[in-house]
């Protein structure tokens, strides 16, 4: 089993290049190396996200973070675009915004996110971004799928109606714990995360119970046991720790 | 000045949106100057009035009770507010939604009753089948309120606060129709 | 081994002889095709009796490529196309031999002899039909191998892609882009490694063109890549085929073999510095490895899905590695351009689409089968004139082009001419080349429903558009077919498929709402009258007519 995405960096980008180019009418300096995502944060300009986790590699999966490019007739994911000279991008035109919020809408038709109900109500980045991406109900039809949880660990839970597949517990096992427990099975809308060849996750024997993939995960999807409604909170500040340190030793 | 002909009602859903309403407290007063309830749970009027300004409800549709309610009140009703999770999303209520009905009935009436009338006191040998008898019958599944018929106004929150619902009570008597925006969220 | 141009040219001569000693050639259909229907059979029978009469020295008979007319398999073609005989059974083998040199046999004459046949112009399939795919010898033949020889010996890389550039090709695997530039770009980037990927993984439901040639004529498409392989400066190629497809696969491994035999793969071919090696690799069975980030995570062992470009394979593919993906029809057309120069290649075709695109037609049409016609050709020939007009008394309704990507034309462009920039214009793509033809009993809103289906199924589940929304989507087309659909529903469906066609990460899901803007766009009334009617115009849909 091997993961989707190349684990290599770029190597057409050049990270001694330096360029100017425009984020929402603000000129802004970059790394050619940097995503557009990542300038803009550096520029206080928020793009919203759920693939993009810092520390992890890059996706373009979820597409919330879609912008525009003038001269573009295409969208483009600001987490995997990078900046060329004097390129303008725009992040909130009203076309991109409600986008993203169909899109946003998309995510809470396919599985059972049953807020009221969740450990991580209140600590959520799905319930986040509807907030602020102003999304108060849902157009479409929700799909109510009959997904299982898989509570068999004994530390840990997979609540796989709410999850979104974002894939962050696949990246970090991989990246950063090493373990490669997590993976994803089928295809489509029937897509699933699933525990080495897809068995309980109490009979891992890869599982190194590290805990990492629950503290990575947006939703209630993955959660600690003994956590009620609410109560769960989310630990990610070793992510970026570790990946420099990763670095560092790549470097010696 | 007319006051606000308001109707509340209360679909497939538990009345906690109700019991927050009602957590307004003293501010209700001040609200209700400006507002007649016309209809609901919290007055005593059987029939759906020919005409409300406002109806705030709250549930999922999950019944036929429930679809044939909607449906009048859609028709009788001017701005009509989704209140609450189970209103805007279906919410608890839609949990049942994998499963089938029957297996549902079945699960709450006959498996988990502990007294079978029909047998018996402790006889659960005999599991007498549920039948639709002077209760709605459900749907299939349980579905959010705008998914039948149109609605103006999305309040979600489960509850929606107190602090959330006076305002919204505030712009209807004022007579706008308000945007919710990030006031109040999913599972609130 | 390693060949010198006298060897090819020995090799040739030598089967021209072994030809031209028998008086009588009798050609078997030996593809797919005919082959499910008992052509192996036939082509025993037919040797068998042969052997029985002593003509074994005067008749060959021989298990030839697609001969194109499938609907009428198996088929055999005597004398190279003299006559042709379908619905042959092994029980005809005694009628046919009886008839050599005299009358043909009428009961089994092929009623397509005349447009079918004679309207086309073959490049790609010009062996088709003609030769042992088997036997590389054949090949040899019929100037094959001559290309690749004349590139290694008498052009330069630069040479060769220009010959490329300047006859006008465009990739034939969907979006036309111009060879040339990709073969340019791959050759400019800085990598002393690069490989080369011939597109095998031919996934569009009614398309078998990519799969016919593989089986007729798999030399074609390795001379092609080893040519490319020269050109761009890389060493090893790799062919993508679905595991779908065995008896593609077996020809092509087959090929490969015989190739390296003759060291026309290898080390040092024809005596030059260039080397070039060609593994198969299958695919297992997701349309969405035809997209090419996808096919390439699928060789090196990955997931099969795509991921967003840029960067592109040109400059970051195979292991990062610089890479040329084509696509086997692609591929078919390189050798002749090398061995007839660019001019001849562009003389054929439109202005902007030279050459000639070879179609598998398919769907409610007489001749169904695989074509090959210069681009440019109208519908009308193709579906009326090729194909024989629609069975059954039946109207031609709409032609779907471009597969699930593609879209549905209807009547009013049937004078088209078929080329990259006319099908764009309507709505739909050239796509690979499958082409379904649909006539008045099909309900169109169904069709899209179909094809949204298999987008649904086939969508990798990784951009949340595509993987949602094709869901969303094809439960919206199924309602409207159901006949319990509302006009408001009709409104998301439009505002769905401007949402994955925009934001979706690959080209599985930004033209998969193609079939749907198609048919809303030329057949809005059959829609109407689902939701607002209760009714299917073509009464195909049968839950239509209940008023919900």
């Amino acid at each position: 089993m091997s993961p989707e995405f190349p684990k290599k960096v770029r190597s057409d980008l050049n990270p001694s290049r330096v360029l100017t180019f425009r984020i929402d009418g603000r000129d802004v300096s970059a790394r050619a190396d940097e995503s557009i995502l990542i300038v803009a944060r550096q520029n206080g300009i928020a793009i919203p996200t759920l693939c993009h986790l810092d520390g992890l590699s890059e996706r373009g999966a979820c597409r919330l973070c879609i912008v525009e490019i003038k001269g573009s007739a295409r969208l483009q994911p600001a987490c995997v675009t990078y900046p060329r000279q004097d390129m303008e991008v725009v992040t909130t035109s009203e076309r991109v915004v409600a986008y993203r919020r169909k899109i946003l809408e998309l995510l809470f038709t396919e599985r059972n996110h049953v807020c009221s109900v969740c450990v991580s109500n209140g600590h959520c980045e799905l319930q986040d971004l509807a907030v602020e991406l102003g999304v108060s109900h849902v157009r479409y039809p929700y799909l109510y799928p009959g997904y299982p949880v898989d509570a068999s660990h004994e530390r840990f839970c997979v609540d796989h109606n709410r999850c979104v597949l974002c894939l962050r517990c696949v990246r970090v096992c991989d990246e950063i714990e090493g373990a490669h427990t997590w993976d994803v099975m089928g295809r489509g809308i029937t897509s699933q995360v699933i525990i080495d060849l897809n068995q309980p996750w109490g009979t891992s024997e890869t599982c190194t119970s590290c805990g990492k993939c629950v503290q990575v995960c947006p939703t209630g999807a993955l959660t600690e046991k003994g956590r009620s409604v609410a109560e769960i909170s989310r630990r990610r500040r070793f992510l970026p720790y570790l990946q420099m340190m990763r670095e560092r030793r790549d470097e010696r | 000045m007319n006051r606000l002909r308001l109707a509340t009602t209360w679909l497939d859903g538990c009345s906690g949106c109700h019991m927050s309403l009602l957590d307004l407290d003293e501010a209700l007063l001040d609200i209700l100057a400006g507002v007649e309830m016309v209809y609901g749970p919290l007055v005593d009027v059987k029939d759906f009035p020919a005409r409300a300004d406002v109806t705030l409800v709250e549930g999922a549709v999950g019944s036929e009770a429930d679809r044939r309610h909607i449906l009048e009140i859609r028709e009788r009703t001017g701005i009509l507010v989704s209140f609450g999770d189970c209103a805007v999303t279906a919410n608890v209520p839609a949990m049942r939604n994998r499963f089938p009905v029957e297996a549902v009935i079945a699960r709450a009436y006959v498996d988990n009753a502990d007294r079978h009338p029909a047998a018996g006191d402790g006889a659960a040998a005999e599991r007498p089948a549920f039948a639709f008898t002077g209760v709605p019958r459900l749907c299939p599944t349980a579905r959010p309120v705008h998914e039948f018929v149109p609605v103006d106004v999305f309040v979600p929150g489960c509850p929606p606060a107190a602090a959330v619902i006076a305002w919204l009570l505030t712009e209807l008597v004022a007579g706008r129709t308000p945007e919710i925006g990030g006031r109040s969220r999913f599972g609130a | 081994m390693i060949l010198h141009s006298e060897d090819l040219h020995r090799i040739a001569r030598d089967e021209q002889d072994r030809r031209d000693g028998f008086r009588h050639q009798v050609h078997v259909c030996m593809a797919a095709g005919c082959l499910s229907c008992g052509s192996g059979e036939v082509k025993q029978a037919l040797e068998a009796e042969v052997a029985r009469r002593g003509l074994a020295g005067r008749c060959q008979v021989k298990g030839v490529g697609c001969l194109g007319l499938c609907a009428a398999g198996p088929l055999v073609a005597v004398d190279d196309g003299a006559t042709r005989y379908q619905g042959v059974q092994a029980a005809d083998a005694a009628a046919i031999v009886d008839a050599l040199g005299g009358s043909p046999v009428e009961r089994l004459r092929c009623s397509g002899d005349m447009a079918f046949f004679q309207r086309q112009t073959r490049i790609v399939t010009e062996n088709c039909g003609r030769i042992d795919p088997e036997r590389i010898e054949e090949y040899i033949a019929a100037a094959g191998y001559h290309g690749l020889h004349r590139a290694l010996t008498g052009m330069s890389r630069q040479e060769v892609i220009d010959e490329v550039g300047h006859s006008g090709l465009r990739g034939r695997g969907g979006a036309g882009f111009p060879a040339g530039l990709k073969w340019t770009a791959v050759a400019k980037a800085g990598d002393s490694l690069k490989f080369v990927i011939c597109n095998a993984d031919e996934g569009d439901p009614g398309a078998f063109m990519d799969r016919s040639v593989l089986e007729s004529d798999p030399h074609r498409v390795i001379e092609g890549m080893a040519i490319a392989g020269y050109a761009i400066g890389a060493s090893q190629g790799f062919i993508y085929v679905r595991a779908e497809y065995p008896l593609a696969v077996k020809r092509v491994r087959h090929a490969l073999a015989q190739a390296e035999r003759l060291g026309l793969l290898g080390n040092g071919i024809f005596h030059t510095p260039f080397t070039f090696h060609i593994k198969v690799r299958l695919g297992a069975g997701a349309f969405v490895c035809g997209e090419e980030t996808a096919l390439i995570a699928s060789i090196e062992g990955r997931m099969g899905r795509p991921r967003p470009r840029p960067p592109f394979p040109a400059e970051f593919g195979l292991w990062e590695h610089p890479t040329l993906i084509n696509n086997v029809e692609t591929f078919a057309n390189v050798a002749p351009i090398i061995r007839n120069g660019a001019a001849w290649f562009s003389a054929i075709g439109t202005e902007k689409s030279r050459g000639t695109k070879v179609f598998a037609l398919a769907g409610k049409v007489v001749n169904t089968g695989l074509i090959e016609v210069p681009m440019g050709t109208t519908l009308r020939d193709i579906v009326f004139e090729i194909g024989g007009g629609i069975p059954g008394g039946r109207r031609f309704k709409a032609v779907q082009t471009g597969g699930p990507s593609g879209g549905c034309i209807p009547s009013q462009f049937l004078d088209m001419p078929v080329d990259y920039e006319s099908l764009a214009q309507v709505g739909s793509i050239m796509g690979s080349g499958g082409m379904i033809v649909i006539d008045d009993s099909a309900c169109m809103v169904d069709v899209a429903r179909f094809f949204m289906e298999f987008c649904m199924t086939e969508s990798c589940g990784k951009c949340v558009p595509c993987r949602v929304g094709t869901r969303q989507i094809h439960d919206l087309l199924a309602r409207i077919t159901a006949g319990q659909a509302t006009p408001a529903d009709q409104a998301t469906l439009e505002d769905l498929c401007d949402l994955v066609r925009h934001t979706s990460l690959c080209g599985l899901g930004q033209s998969s709402p193609n079939p749907v803007l198609t048919t809303l766009k030329y057949f809005r009334d059959e829609y109407h009258a689902h939701i607002h009617e209760r009714r299917c115009l073509a009464g195909a849909c049968s839950a239509a007519g209940e008023v919900v």
